[in-house]
């Protein structure tokens, strides 16, 4: 059974192992293939169009999918890695050991935001980036640069407390947990991770860098401890809805998967018990 | 690093506010602080593209930043329809990828998580992100 942990938990070796899967996955060309599906929907997900995988309620059945077809991948390689979760609540600073050169290396220099140390520095020859928007093909970070907190632990309270799951007009405007968590509106959790990071964070490409994971593994973490606190509470749109997923409509790219069928995560993971 | 006045970082795009924290950052020259617009709960879910922004033009950091009416509805190069409203920004020449949201704010695919006010303010932020690197075309899959 694959267990998510926190990565401030992470042994040496458990370290090692998710950083090889993810090289093997690099070399063999299949990670990039998941930084264009992501950049796919990134650019074709509107709030006045067809959206799947952002800025409307499937944003987490979305994710969750992703995620699973992610650790798989990894789990090709090595079947016992599991992705970790990045708790920005506690692990807030450029100082953090997930930061440290044994596992994700630290932020950019100042010249050109280059990510320097650590297995996916462009020294290393090992992470190309090739999914990009721009002409330049390494790893750039920087951390906390753009005068952004991470949120704290009683913002992300403030938003696991809101009941509804998600609201009209089911976009980047709603209200609801799920726009709140996304980070359009209100305090924003998940869209400043992303600005705090900065670098390929930043952009539409973001899951070139492995942060990407930790981030959305944390995100998925929430959702679950937001379906603890209100039991009752359904996902949202239920029946057909212009353009966006509805709770047993298909999601693409995958076409055979419903957010009704994402609903439970116990099939595929669990997370240890640390918070 | 260029070294350039807190002015010209911060532009003078409309709505926009900033809160600089330049102590040791890597990159100490932030675009802008935007507190995200909060609409009111009966905002409408379409963009509102009817009132399209003004256009411009100009040098911003040694970059030539354009803005206005796109000929081709702005997908030129395969990109899916709808995004921009039919407004399109570029970069000496490349088109930058630009979508507006619900509440009218802008993002743009290189800063994808951080609406600002204008697609100029959108531009102007992709001239810092880019550190004089070229954006490249994407192609979907």
């Amino acid at each position: 059974m694959t267990v998510r942990k926190n990565q401030a938990l992470l042994t040496a070796d458990e370290k090692r192992r998710f950083v090889d899967a993810l090289l093997a996955l690099k070399r063999s060309g299949a990670y990039d293939a998941f930084v264009t599906t992501h950049n796919g929907f990134i650019m074709s997900d509107t709030d006045g169009g067809p959206r799947v995988g952002h800025r409307s309620p499937s944003f987490l059945p979305w994710h969750r999918r992703f995620l699973i077809e992610f650790e798989q991948a990894l789990q090709s390689v090595d079947p016992s890695v599991s992705l970790p979760y990045w708790d920005w609540t506690a692990d807030r600073t450029a100082a953090s050991s997930l930061w440290a050169a044994d596992f994700l290396g630290g932020t950019g220099r100042a010249r050109d935001g280059q990510v320097m140390d650590g297995p996916f520095s462009a020294a290393s020859g090992a992470w190309p980036i090739t999914v990009r928007v721009d002409g330049r093909g390494y790893l750039r970070r920087a951390l906390g640069a753009n005068g952004v907190q991470l949120p704290t632990r009683a913002e992300v309270d403030s938003v696991l407390a809101i009941p509804a799951y998600d609201a009209p007009p089911w976009n980047s405007a709603s209200d609801g947990f799920r726009n709140h968590l996304e980070g359009w509106r209100g305090v924003n959790l998940h869209n400043r991770v992303h600005v705090w990071v900065g670098g390929q964070m930043a952009t539409g490409v973001s899951p070139n860098d492995p942060v990407f994971w930790l981030h959305h593994a944390f995100v998925d973490r929430l959702w679950i401890e937001w379906g603890e606190r209100h039991p009752d509470s359904p996902y949202l749109p239920a029946i057909g809805t212009a353009d966006v997923v509805d709770l047993r409509g298909t999601m693409r790219p995958w076409d055979d998967v419903t957010p009704a069928d994402m609903l439970d995560h116990t099939p595929h993971y669990t997370y240890d018990a640390a918070a | 690093m260029s070294t350039i006045t807190r002015r010209q970082a911060l532009g003078a795009a409309a709505g926009v506010t900033a809160a600089l924290a330049t102590a040791g950052a890597a990159q100490a020259i932030p675009v802008s602080q935007v507190s995200p617009v909060t609409p009111a709960p009966a905002s409408p879910a379409t963009p509102a593209s009817a009132d399209a922004p003004e256009p411009f033009d100009e040098v911003y950091r040694g970059r030539r930043i354009q803005g206005g009416a796109s000929h081709d509805g702005g997908h030129g190069d395969g990109h899916h329809a709808g995004h921009g409203g039919g407004y399109s920004v570029r970069i000496d020449g490349e088109e930058l990828h630009v979508m507006q949201n619900a509440d009218g704010t802008w993002i743009s695919v290189v800063n994808h998580y951080e609406p600002l006010a204008t697609p100029r303010a959108t531009a102007r932020a992709a001239v810092v992100e880019l550190q004089g690197a070229d954006l490249v075309p994407l192609t979907l899959s």
